[in-house]
């Protein structure tokens, strides 16, 4: 079970690492560049993870018993997904104006501009 | 560097990427099995000290609201950068598409799709407003409202068009909600020096667990957060519609 709840961490990671490198399209890169990130919120709420755990959320008990997951690395998930929201959208403002000035997204096509 | 060399570099880096990651994952506790002695003290702790139900909010806006402070100058850092970024250029002018072709008159909406923004838009709020309210008793808070609430305005782009919503489009509200927001936060954790504490403990009377009102700075902090995030969330979408609807280079550079 661990090995496939961290594999997945890994290979999310390093799926998103090959997106960006083969990546032929600045807005693609971008969508890359966030499944990369994904790989972090999973893996934060893996660690606070406990078999059988109920959300840290502590109303109506007797409905839910048994024990609560890590509550602080889903605070940290939330802090994540926030700063990810506002990696993604600098990116995408700079694709927007990438595509204005050079006429083009594609990452290769922009050296050959340059040039 | 050609595609097939820096794919080559790639499975190279990679593959000692993979082996590193795999021997640090390795390292850690199997899945499942346990749980921090902070991560149980604190679930423990939370509900009895702070009078909270939703042990991540007491944890986001409390226990480690230090760093939710930065999380909220990050957001309003990106904010202003991508109205930097994305401000009309010099060569680029602010027109509407009616500017274009003053004779032709952009169709109304039908009736259908107009009724379902409205609506839609309307429950969007009462959704937003139930999240930053209910964030100290069940999951949700200030940085999940902002967003609901700032998607309710372009509910109301996809039901009208783009010129209704920037003629009511409050520009200033926003960004002034955005502004308070943030320093609003600043304000609350100077009110724990003011009363002799530390910058940022929970010096407001702590309330009854479970009631709507508990928690003491939580509601207050998440209160803040909702309207910096709904705001800068508004202001960002702004943006980028306005690169595609109103602004128009005038002669484009290649």
């Amino acid at each position: 079970m661990s090995v496939l709840a961290y594999g997945v961490v890994a290979w999310l990671f390093l799926v998103g690492i090959y997106g960006v490198v083969t990546s032929r399209n600045l807005v693609h890169m971008v969508v890359c560049v966030s499944v990369a990130e994904s790989a972090t919120d999973v893996l934060l709420l893996e660690i606070g993870y406990r078999t059988g755990g109920h959300a840290p959320v502590f109303v109506s008990l007797p409905a839910h018993p048994g024990p609560a997951v890590d509550a602080v690395m889903q605070a940290l998930a939330l802090t994540d997904v926030v700063v990810g929201a506002t990696v993604t959208a600098l990116l995408l403002a700079l694709a927007v104006q990438v595509h204005k000035r050079a006429g083009t997204l594609d990452p290769d096509e922009l050296r050959a501009t340059r040039e | 560097m050609s595609r097939r060399a820096r794919l080559a570099l790639f499975a190279a880096a990679a593959a000692a990427l993979a082996v590193t990651l795999g021997v640090g994952l390795a390292g850690l506790p199997s899945f499942g099995s346990q749980l921090t002695s902070y991560a149980r003290m604190l679930n423990d702790l939370a509900p009895r000290q702070r009078h909270v139900t939703d042990v991540v909010s007491a944890i986001t806006f409390d226990y480690r609201g230090i760093d939710t402070l930065f999380e909220e100058f990050i957001l309003l850092a990106a904010v202003a950068g991508i109205s930097v970024l994305l401000r009309p250029f010099s060569d680029e002018a602010r027109e509407l598409p009616e500017d274009k072709a003053p004779d032709r008159r952009i169709p109304p909406p039908s009736p259908a799709v107009w009724l379902l923004a409205v609506v839609l838009s309307s429950l969007l709020v009462l959704v937003g407003l139930e999240t930053v309210t209910h964030g100290v008793l069940t999951p949700g808070g200030g940085f999940q409202a902002g967003v609901i609430l700032a998607s309710a305005l372009y509910v109301v782009y996809l039901g009208t068009n783009y010129r209704t919503v920037e003629r009511y489009q409050p520009d200033a509200l926003l960004e002034a909600s955005d502004g308070v927001g943030a320093f609003g936060y600043v304000f609350i954790g100077l009110l724990g020096l003011l009363a002799g504490g530390v910058f940022l403990s929970n010096v407001v009377g702590l309330g009854v667990t479970g009631n709507l009102i508990a928690g003491g700075t939580i509601p207050l902090l998440n209160l803040t957060v909702g309207l910096e995030v709904a705001g800068g969330f508004a202001i960002l979408a702004s943006e980028f519609l306005d690169q595609t609807a109103v602004i128009s280079t005038r002669s484009r550079r290649r």
